[in-house]
């Protein structure tokens, strides 16, 4: 007894006492969302489906902490890239690259995710090498480094959504007949594709079974990168660089290869959120999603310094699930004004104060 | 009452668990105005826990707290945090460094009781304000590094350091305090050479003579003989004797501490010396050159044959360390160095690690562990990544193998007696001594061809030295492992190398047999001291 006792303590102790109280707090905006008259199971799909949609972006987090960077304040940077594939992979549909494939098919739009995923995996890598190697000019600056090249290039991004010569109707102003819309529908592309795919219905409950599957799917490559021999390698050299050296590691690169795999998933990440939204958001849209996917794997547990798939996928549920219940229930208690985006801003940004200033009193 | 006002310092039934293993229990001490009390014990013992419980260490309250009382000058006290024991007069130098590696030494000698000059804005705003007087710092700090002669620039950035720099500014530190009235020394001397250790005890004595407690923690009998007045022996966490020092022996401390009676560091017959001469040339070092800030190796030449074990001694700062740190490309080096016939390339990163050479470095928590991972994966770490063993097959790729490498950390657990819960517990919640000991499995785990140790013995105690000592030799003799072995402690480098080398201003100055006399080792360490007087 006395021994199961201490186990559950220490258990309770590793889970984290700032988790247990979200996670309390969660089920409190539930039970609050029951009592105002809110259909549960509906709420409840819908942070199933914002898990699905965030889980990439938030996984993204993962190597750039491990490799030593930090949280990646700058995955607008592989999300500029993410998008740039999305849009290549829409253009390529429009001047037929899909062939004859039956566009209601759900092979079509299999291939038109994949294609997405792939371009957008090309651009951000490419984008995330030239990224590394900058970070590693700055060193010991990188959070305040990576916000502001973050928001610098989605003002440069604003300025190529003007004049990259796209041509397909989805895309361009019609009128103008040129410049990229600030929303494109992907209803002719890969919009909500994995949403469908295997979707499990039961009366209001949704389970968007692929898009979960696909999150899950890259969190484990993760998780084997993080085992494999490099992913060790990488993870010595974030953690103890000195250390790192004396075994022969180089650490720029290490430091690199991280950076390069969080853009990588960030582009990767915004075609799934894309996807799962129906559409794709250029100009603005990206700013802020670095500080929720910080905010994100924060709550799950992660440091500034050590992070693991499970604080991914804890903190991606907490924090959506937080935000998804909290709002509408927020909105239903006090309707007026657009009290939901404060609202929004003022959890995002508290957590991640915390969690930093609890990342500075922490390592010794 | 006046009778209480004689203690400096009472401990009451000191308890303390982390995570229900019991690491102190009632333990009860008092200590005396101008006292020099030692406090021993095997690695693990609970010394440097229970100095933390009495310096309000945030370790002991984020882990539970402790049981007991501690009074100060006859007034209970609880200390939240460092900061409060400062407050009361109890200064410490910790056995790992805390030192803020950008800031120079003045400014960590004089860290949170900077001297400031008023400004302007302070006038309105209050001493917040006010600027550092620094020329006041930097002649305080001065003083102080005078005080226990250290021959360095006050304005000097601690980063990079050699240890036995670091150790001494800790020292500085707590010296320059003004209202102290108990000092603590953790394993002070661990990195110094005798002599320096001396100077220390020096140092010791005359702040004992103004009235000044010090407990004393050290591993070394000798410097417990020369200068304590009482002691101390933990064992597994409980007091197993206390006695003044004038009613005890070194050979009955000893005792006391590992429950058996050590004669000797390396036993005769764990260590039959066979001759290497005929054999191959192992490593062969010409002209080497290594810029490592205060350890500067200045044009090294020395060759080491198969099988031997040679031994690298000299006064910090002299170079000796910069050696190992130069061949495995820790700082920029130069010269003509060979393993085993094979050129060593300095501008390609893991070279030596490569050709075989695996390093123990002097610096354990800087360079030579991941703190926050466990013993298990310290331990396989470097063999997995230079020779990528303790990976299995997986689709197309390798992973960890968690069976293999748990079941080999077992195996280390025991042959070096480490002493912890499990090859899972993590490794910075390990005792000093035992950190050690992980460095060395994780060495000894990349099965190397020429064995470089950087002080090895670093903070292990008696027991626990011998016990490495004759394993090394134990490895030398059955394996033909090549052992070079960097020390500050002559004793142990005279206890089993072949051939000793002395390095001093940068360079070889002698190379001498284990029984050189006393009077040729003194020699050739001082020989830069005369070289300048010379001149
Ligand atoms: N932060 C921690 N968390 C858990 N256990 C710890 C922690 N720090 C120390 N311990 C354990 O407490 C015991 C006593 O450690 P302590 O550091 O006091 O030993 P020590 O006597 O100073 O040894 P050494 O001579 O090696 O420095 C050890 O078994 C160690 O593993
Ligand atoms: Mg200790």
């Amino acid at each position: 007894m006395e021994r199961a006792l201490g186990a559950l303590k220490q258990g309770a102790k590793d889970f984290g006492l700032p988790r247990i109280i979200i996670l309390a707090f969660f089920f409190i905006l539930l039970l609050a969302a029951a009592l105002v008259g809110m259909d549960i199971p509906w709420l409840i799909s819908d942070v199933l489906l914002r898990w699905g949609m965030w889980g990439i972006l938030v996984l993204a987090m993962v190597p750039s902490i491990r490799s030593g960077i930090g949280p990646n304040f700058g995955v607008a940077i592989g999300i500029a890239g993410g998008l740039l594939g999305a849009l290549v992979s829409i253009e390529l549909r429009y001047f037929g690259f899909l062939g004859t494939l039956d566009p209601d098919g759900i092979t079509f739009g299999l291939v038109s995710i994949s294609l997405a995923v792939l371009l957008a995996l090309a651009f951000s890598s490419l984008l995330g090498i030239l990224y590394g190697l900058l970070l590693n000019r700055v060193k010991g600056n990188e959070m305040i480094v990576s916000t502001y090249v973050g928001f610098s290039f989605v003002a440069l991004f604003n300025i190529l959504w003007l004049l990259l010569p796209f041509r397909s109707s989805t895309s361009i102003w019609p009128i103008a007949g040129q410049g990229l819309r600030t929303t494109i529908n992907l209803v002719d592309d890969f919009g909500r594709v994995l949403n469908n795919l295997f979707r499990v219905e039961i009366g209001n409950f949704i389970i968007p079974t692929s898009l979960l599957l696909t999150v899950l799917l890259f969190c484990f490559v993760i998780w084997v990168f993080n085992k494999s021999r490099y992913g060790m390698v990488m993870t010595a050299a974030g953690s103890n660089p000195e250390y790192a050296k004396a075994r022969g590691i180089n650490v720029n690169r290490a430091r690199i290869v991280g950076t390069t795999i969080s853009t990588a998933l960030a582009g990767v990440g915004i075609v799934m959120f894309s996807q799962g939204l129906g559409f794709l958001q250029l100009y603005n849209a990206p700013m802020w999603m670095g500080f929720s996917s910080v905010a994100a794997v924060l709550i799950g547990g992660a440091t500034v310094k050590r992070a693991a798939i499970f604080n991914v996928l804890l903190g991606t549920l907490l924090f959506q699930g937080i935000l998804t219940v909290a709002l509408p229930v927020a909105n239903e208690l006090v309707p007026e004004g657009n009290l939901s985006e404060i609202l929004r801003l003022i959890i995002s940004n508290g957590i991640i104060l915390y969690a930093l200033s609890k990342a500075r009193g922490g390592s010794k | 009452m006046m009778e209480e006002q004689r203690y400096v310092l009472e401990l009451q039934h000191i308890s303390k668990e982390y995570s229900g293993n019991p690491v102190l229990q009632d333990v009860s001490l008092t200590v005396k105005k101008g006292q020099i009390y030692a406090l021993m014990g095997e690695n693990g013992a609970g010394k440097s826990t229970l100095m933390n419980i009495l310096f309000g260490m945030p370790v002991i309250h984020s882990t539970g707290g402790f049981t007991g009382t501690i009074k100060i000058s006859g007034e209970e006290v609880n200390f939240l945090s460092p900061h409060d024991a400062m407050e009361a007069g109890i200064g410490m130098v910790h056995q790992e460094f805390m030192l803020i590696p950008g800031f120079t030494i003045a400014e960590n000698i004089k860290v949170g009781r900077e001297d400031t000059l008023p400004t302007l804005p302070s006038r309105v705003f209050g001493p917040d304000l006010e600027r550092l007087n620094r020329p006041k710092m930097n002649a305080d700090a001065r003083v102080a590094l005078d005080n226990i002669g250290l021959d360095i620039s006050e304005e000097t950035k601690v980063a990079g350091l050699p240890v036995g720099y670091m150790q001494f500014v800790e020292i500085a530190r707590e010296i320059d305090k003004k209202n102290i009235k108990l000092l603590v020394f953790d394993e002070p001397t661990a990195v110094l050479t005798e002599s320096e250790a001396d100077q220390l005890l020096k140092v010791m004595q005359s702040l004992a003579a103004k009235g000044i407690a010090i407990i004393f923690i050290t591993h070394r009998l000798s410097e417990v003989m020369q200068v304590a007045d009482y002691m101390t022996v933990l064992r597994d966490g409980e007091l197993v004797a206390s006695k003044a020092i004038a009613d005890t022996s070194a050979v009955e401390i000893a005792e006391l501490m590992v429950g058996r009676a050590i004669e000797k560091l390396v036993d005769d017959d764990k260590n039959t010396k066979v001759s290497t001469e005929q054999n191959e040339v192992a490593l062969s070092v010409k002209d080497l050159y290594v810029d490592m800030p205060g350890e500067t190796a200045r044009g090294v030449t020395f060759e080491v044959k198969s099988g031997e074990i040679f031994g690298i001694g000299g006064l910090a700062g002299q170079g000796k360390v910069g050696i190992p740190n130069g061949l495995m490309g820790m700082f920029s080096s130069h010269g003509d160095v060979e393993i085993f016939g094979e050129k060593l390339n300095f501008t390609k990163l893991g070279n030596a690690l490569s050709k075989g050479l695996a390093f123990v470095s002097e610096d354990r928590r800087g360079v030579g562990l991941l703190l926050e991972e466990s013993i298990a994966h310290n331990i396989m770490f470097g063999a997995m990544t230079t020779k990528r063993d303790y990976l299995s097959n997986f689709g197309i790729t390798k992973l960890l193998s968690a069976g293999r490498m748990n079941r080999h950390a077992k195996d280390m657990i025991k042959l070096l007696d480490i002493r912890c819960v499990g090859g899972g517990q993590r490794v910075g919640a390990l005792s000093g001594g035992n950190q050690q000991k992980v460095c060395l499995a994780s060495a000894l785990t990349m099965k190397p061809r020429i064995l470089v140790v950087s002080e090895p013995t670093r903070g292990i105690d008696i027991g626990a030295k011998k016990l490495i000592m004759e394993y090394l030799a134990h490895l030398r003799q059955e394996e033909g492992l090549t052992i070079i072995m960097i020390s500050s402690e002559l004793a142990e480098l005279r206890s089993i190398c072949d051939r000793i080398a002395i390095v001093s201003d940068g360079k070889i100055e002698d190379i001498l047999a284990p029984d050189a006399s006393d009077a040729q080792f003194g020699l050739a360490m001082s020989a830069a001291a005369q070289n300048s007087e010379v001149s």
